[in-house]
């Protein structure tokens, strides 16, 4: 077999499976979320990027409640649980006592925006050097889909059944909008995980607030949108076009801060694709 | 070490950081914000934190990641603050993490608080009530200890005359067993080994899918019998042939324990029982000193909290009274008219008159 594959002529063989990957903070793919949930993609994504950085063997995980609690049963990580919207809280104590050590949350849009919004406004205003992942989906999915301070106008939840309403339910918070500007923050973007580019994007995004904390720089935050096809009551292969249409209109991805610049319009983070995708 | 003239306040921060304390978040409120000042001005120069948090929600939660990474670490506040931070204590018992709490209260009207709790599902804390600041400095180092030998929150109960009473005193480590050496904090270096850990509290196991709460809360149930079958102290007095024996804890306690020196000198036949451990509450002990007596008299500064506990114990052996009550100064900071010796003997006195007569 030659290095370089021929593009002008049908393929030798059919693809097929050569070998299990798993990333090496992870312990294994197997899951009991939903099929079509974008989580466990998130999670991994996370993963790798701890790995690019170099912090296989040096890093604690500080896990919010959600649907993602059960993934951490699959992670190869030192972890801390807390409670549903503290996680930020926590990550700062255990930061102060182990600078060196790198540190995440991973936390919901229902329990970082919603339960936990004053822990996570603080902790970033303070500077501290840690990184808050927030994985945001626009509902409560594990009561079984319900409005969260960051679902978006007109979408359907069980509590907003007929879709949110501003009058009645209120506005959607836009995380990155209110976190970016604080001082504190130093590195602020919104990935998403519908596509492979917004994956590869998302998984640079990462990277680079990971690397904001090992240089002491402050704050760092990545959300990441996900789908949920079952909190959103919709096909199972439906959840990536859902995301895109409806909650990526009101939560666009890309950077909003960096170096501790706001950039005055969310931005891609730069390199091309291919160098992304490497 | 020499002794000095200290406020308790700078006695229980310093007694904290020679028990190894080097984390303490708070969040300031009278009369427990000079505690905070303490640690805040003492704990860097000890290579240690103090983080002014912006809750008690927050303060909680910083001591709770301080301690997951194996550090001793503290927090307070008085009731009011500590019933904000009863989630996490909670939950934090079920995570068995040795987080030792101030409470500098407001009198003594967060002994409910402090030995039922107001959190969620079945938990205990250890409970340490000084008498003074002697045995504060004492109660803090044997706090971070018991924490720390059981994996369980130990509670200081305090108040604004313990915080703000200068006395001269000498901050002498104590001579405590050694303690064997903490397995399972995080500190990163398990990550990506394929044996990590996870500081949880509701028993989750890394690699393990699901959880089994019901074997993980019967395992707790069984520390905390354990804690309360061995770790109740108590201090009594002139309890043989007593005929009124007079319970109180903490700073009412100092008072107690004058007015029946004060009365015995005088030949009256009175005694004195003080729960040192407010939980586990000596129990045993109590019913053992009030087996004769005519009368237990119950002196606390609330509406009748500790009194509960003192007829569980007595178990209808003898009638028990309340002669204390609250009484407050006009900001509300548990400073009242009874704190007096004259008034107290003046009850235990009234006691005594009434003996076994009315119930």
């Amino acid at each position: 077999m030659s290095d370089t594959i021929r593009t002008d002529a049908p393929p030798e063989a059919a693809a097929r499976r050569t070998g299990e990957f798993l990333p090496k903070l992870q312990l294994t793919g197997d899951h009991d979320l939903c099929p079509g949930c974008g989580e466990p993609l998130a999670v991994r994504t996370l993963l790798e990027a701890i790995t690019d950085v170099g912090m296989t063997h040096q890093c604690v995980g500080v896990i919010g409640i959600g649907c993602y609690t059960a993934l951490t049963s699959n992670m190869n990580v030192d972890l801390i649980q807390a409670l549903h919207g503290r996680a930020p809280s926590l990550a700062t104590g255990a930061k102060r006592m182990r600078p060196d050590t790198l540190f995440f949350t991973l936390q919901g849009d229902g329990d970082m925006a919603s339960e936990g919004l004053q822990e996570v406004i603080h902790t970033a205003a303070r500077g501290e050097n840690v990184t808050c992942i927030l994985i945001n989906n626009g509902v409560f999915g594990e009561t079984g889909g319900h409005m969260t301070a960051t679902t978006v106008l007109g979408q359907r939840t069980k509590n907003s059944i007929e879709g949110r309403d501003a009058d009645y339910h209120g506005y959607p918070i836009d995380m990155m909008a209110m976190l970016a500007p604080l001082g504190g923050t130093a590195y602020a973007a919104r990935g998403t995980v519908h596509d492979a580019k917004g994956v590869a994007r998302t998984r640079r995004m990462v990277r680079r607030a990971f690397e904001t904390q090992l240089r002491g720089d402050g704050f760092s935050i990545v959300e990441i949108l996900t789908m949920c096809p079952t909190g959103w009551f919709i096909p199972t292969a439906e959840g990536p076009g859902y995301l895109d249409e409806v909650l990526r209109s009101v939560h666009g991805t890309g950077e909003w801060k960096r170096d501790g610049e706001l950039l005055t319009q969310a931005a891609v983070p730069p390199g091309d694709d291919e160098d992304l995708l490497a | 070490m020499t002794r000095r003239l200290m406020e308790g306040s700078e006695a229980m921060a310093e007694a904290a950081i020679a028990a190894g304390c080097r984390f303490f978040a708070g969040y300031p409120m009278t009369p427990f914000t000079e505690l905070l000042e303490h640690f805040a001005a003492k704990l860097p120069d000890e290579g240690g934190t103090c983080v002014n948090a912006e809750s008690e929600l927050e303060a909680v939660g910083m001591a709770w990641g301080a301690c997951a990474t194996g550090f001793r670490a503290a927090t307070g506040s008085t009731g009011q603050g500590l019933s904000l931070m009863q989630e996490s204590l909670s939950e934090m018992t079920r995570a068995e993490l040795p987080l030792v709490v101030f409470n500098m209260s407001r009198g003594q009207s967060d002994y409910f608080q402090a030995t039922r709790g107001g959190g969620h599902g079945d938990y205990r804390h250890l409970v340490l009530a000084p008498i003074d600041v002697t045995e504060a400095i004492e109660h803090v180092q044997t706090a971070f200890h018991l924490a720390e030998k059981w994996r369980n929150p130990v509670l200081i109960y305090g108040d604004y005359l313990l915080a703000h009473t200068a006395e001269a005193v000498e901050v002498a480590p104590l001579e405590l067993d050694q303690l064997p050496e903490t397995d399972w904090a995080v500190d990163g270096t398990r990550s990506g080994t394929g044996n990590p850990r996870n500081v949880n509290s509701i028993g989750m196991i890394p690699g393990i899918k699901g959880i089994d709460p019901e074997t993980f809360w019967k395992r707790l149930q069984a520390k905390h019998d354990a804690i309360a079958e061995s770790e109740a102290r108590f201090e009594s007095e002139s309890t043989e042939d007593a005929e009124v024996l007079v319970v109180a804890f903490g700073s009412m306690a100092r008072f107690a324990r004058h007015v029946v020196r004060e009365l015995r000198g005088e030949g009256i036949r009175v005694g004195y029982f003080r729960p040192v451990t407010l939980w586990p509450f000596p129990s045993d002990a109590l019913r053992a000193a009030a087996e004769g007596v005519q009368r237990v008299a119950v002196l606390e500064q609330n509406a009748g909290q500790m009194i509960d506990d003192v007829r569980l114990s007595v178990l209808g052996a003898a009638p028990v009274s309340a002669i204390g009550g609250i009484s407050s100064d006009e900001a509300g900071f548990g400073v009242g008219p009874l704190l007096d010796v004259d008034r107290i003997r003046g009850r235990v006195e009234a006691a005594l008159e009434t003996g076994g007569g009315e119930r």
